[in-house]
């Protein structure tokens, strides 16, 4: 069944279709009609689950820390500065190996104040272990969701699906809606690897040591070193799993098939702009009006941002001369934080360096600034032309 | 790509986003598949004027940029016009659709086509509030531009307003439909 509602409906109705038992959530645009779904799902009786309203995003995120250590499939959501002041609840929802999801409706960061979208608030968050998704379209966020809680699951790793505010948050397109009856056989219930029980008390996360040492039962556990170095590699290890849960997706839904890139029209070409969410997607019309120019030209959309899918990025652009890394966040000092992990990419695979195409970073969309089909073209023809425009911030005015 | 862009100018709480929305879901139930309804945000408030961005094509959209070459503008209150460059990019062959108690004679915009219709007033006597001419302003539309079958769109009117008298949503946009005058202006 389609339907056309807006990028946050589409987020909400693969809570749903999940069977969330626990959704805590702060308000804060552009999330907001997200959350307010889900409570009127919840309150409707629609949803069989707890909607706990707090007084923060620190608060929403322990919520669904406590919920996910007692056994529950546990969803937020937020933008911006709630995702920052949820950030210590972060780090520890991966730290204590949590399996749950939150969905990013992608805003800019203050100071100073804007609501509109950029991606700086997720991709502030990209060191704190969490698996990252990225979404172009509302069939995307929904199928996204819904897969999320499959790979959280797997991994007990927590995900964040992100996707564009306003832009997509906002937006309404026509999209299907996963039939209820088929999800049992994509995503079983949670069966949590350890769930705290009230007739068995536990501690959880207590203080851990610098060194290994003999537990309450004599057998040696892990330190702290230990246990982070397990979910580095489990998170690395994440990249299959999350390929092969959109292999399962597929099988049962149809649909899929990108899981760690999506290429368009990269096959011949020489050059490759890369990006993150819905820029994209703009990003094909404006690689058929260059094709149309007589440009081999080709854009691919990074799905899986964290892990970083590395060796599916460098083989999507080896063979090409230029890549054009286009992002709606940096890391302040120094570059976009995509174009700096695509180097490390191509730096770790590429046998021949001197076969490596150039990488250029493009800057665009920050804080909202309207993104210009044209703007875009103009930037790449400027780009393919052998100088990127000076400063490297699209539609910048000084 | 074949694509058709209507421009919404309305009001914070007129209801531009709902109407423009009624729209994109008759197209697509009628094979558009591509049926996109983008709003600007600013920091606007009731009764601040807005814009939202419909479009309208046989395939799949990808581009979400606001519309800067309208094909069609539809406005929600004549009196935005002293405040909002309503026909700003309109195509050269292009469409405005306004909701004016005044007749065709009274604009200028220099050689577009127009259509105007009193959607205030006959929303009134369809029997809806005052100032509610969301659903009228969709018959005003469809009378000027033939895209989808104009009682696929009723049909959309009272499905959107289920609950919210949507038999006088409907018949609002029908007598819209039934007063409209198009003309060049």
């Amino acid at each position: 069944m389609h339907v056309i509602e807006t990028g946050n409906v589409a987020a909400a109705l693969g809570v749903r279709l999940a069977g969330a038992q626990v959704v805590a959530a702060y308000p804060i645009t552009p999330q907001t009609p997200l959350t307010e779904k889900l409570s009127e799902l919840i309150e409707a009786g629609e949803m069989d689950a707890r909607y706990v309203p707090v007084e923060s995003e620190h608060s929403a995120l322990a919520v669904c820390i406590a919920a996910s250590s007692a056994g529950a499939r546990a969803f937020t959501a937020t933008s911006a500065n709630g995702l920052l002041y949820m950030h210590e609840q972060v780090h520890w929802a991966a730290g204590a190996r949590l399996p749950i999801v939150m969905c990013v409706a992608n805003r800019a960061v203050g100071a100073p104040w804007n609501i509109w979208n950029d991606h700086q608030d997720s991709i502030s968050q990209r060191d704190t272990g969490w698996i990252q998704i990225y979404s172009c379209d509302h069939q995307q966020i929904i199928d996204d969701t819904l897969k999320a809680f499959r790979v959280a699951e797997a991994t007990s790793i927590p995900v964040m699906v992100c996707y564009d505010g306003y832009l997509l948050s906002h937006t309404y397109m026509p999209f299907a809606v996963p039939e209820q009856e088929k999800v049992a056989e994509f995503l079983p219930p949670f069966q949590p690897a350890y769930a705290l029980d009230p007739s068995s008390p536990a501690n959880l996360n207590t203080v851990t040591l610098p060194e290994v040492r003999l537990d309450v039962h004599g057998e040696l556990a892990h330190g702290y070193m230990e246990i982070r170095y397990l979910l580095q590699e489990d998170l690395r290890n994440a990249v299959q799993v999350v390929e092969e849960t959109d292999a399962a997706y597929q099988e049962v839904f149809g649909r899929g098939g990108v899981p760690l890139v999506e290429p368009y029209r990269c096959d011949d070409a020489e050059y490759i702009v890369v990006g993150l969410g819905s820029l994209t997607y703009q990003l094909r019309d404006v690689v058929e009006t260059l094709r149309a120019e007589g440009h081999r030209i080709g854009v691919l959309g990074v799905r899986l941002y964290r892990p970083v899918p590395d060796a599916a990025i460098a083989a999507a652009l080896q063979g090409a001369h230029g890549v054009f890394v286009m992002e709606k966040a940096l890391s302040y000092g120094y570059e976009g934080a995509l174009c700096s992990d695509l180097k490390s990419a191509l730096y770790d695979h590429l046998p021949d360096k001197s076969e490596a195409p150039f990488v250029k970073g493009l800057i665009a969309g920050i804080g909202g600034r309207e993104i210009r089909t044209a703007d875009l073209a103009d930037a790449l023809r400027s780009g393919l032309a052998g100088s990127i425009p000076d400063p490297n911030w699209i539609a910048i005015q000084l | 790509m074949p694509m058709t862009e209507i421009r919404w100018h309305g009001r914070g709480g007129q209801g531009a986003i709902t109407a423009s929305k009624i729209v994109a879901t008759a197209a697509f139930d009628n094979g558009f598949t591509g049926a996109v309804m983008i709003p600007t945000f600013g920091t606007e408030r009731r009764g601040a004027p807005i814009f939202s961005s419909l479009k309208i094509a046989r395939e799949k959209i990808y581009d979400l940029s606001p519309i800067e070459t309208p094909d069609i503008v539809v406005v929600l209150d004549h009196l935005l016009l002293d405040e909002v460059d309503v026909a700003k990019g309109l195509k050269e062959d292009g469409l405005i659709v306004l909701n004016t108690p005044k007749p065709l004679s009274a604009y200028d915009f220099g050689g577009v086509r127009l259509a105007v219709a009193d959607v205030n007033a006959l929303s009134a006597e369809a029997g809806l509030p005052p100032g509610r001419v969301n659903s009228g302003i969709i018959g005003a539309l469809c009378r000027a531009f033939d895209i989808v079958p104009f009682e696929a769109v009723l049909a959309e009117i009272e499905a959107e307003f289920d609950g919210k008298k949507p038999k006088a949503n409907a018949e609002a946009a029908r007598l819209a439909y039934e007063n409209t005058t198009v003309g060049v202006a």
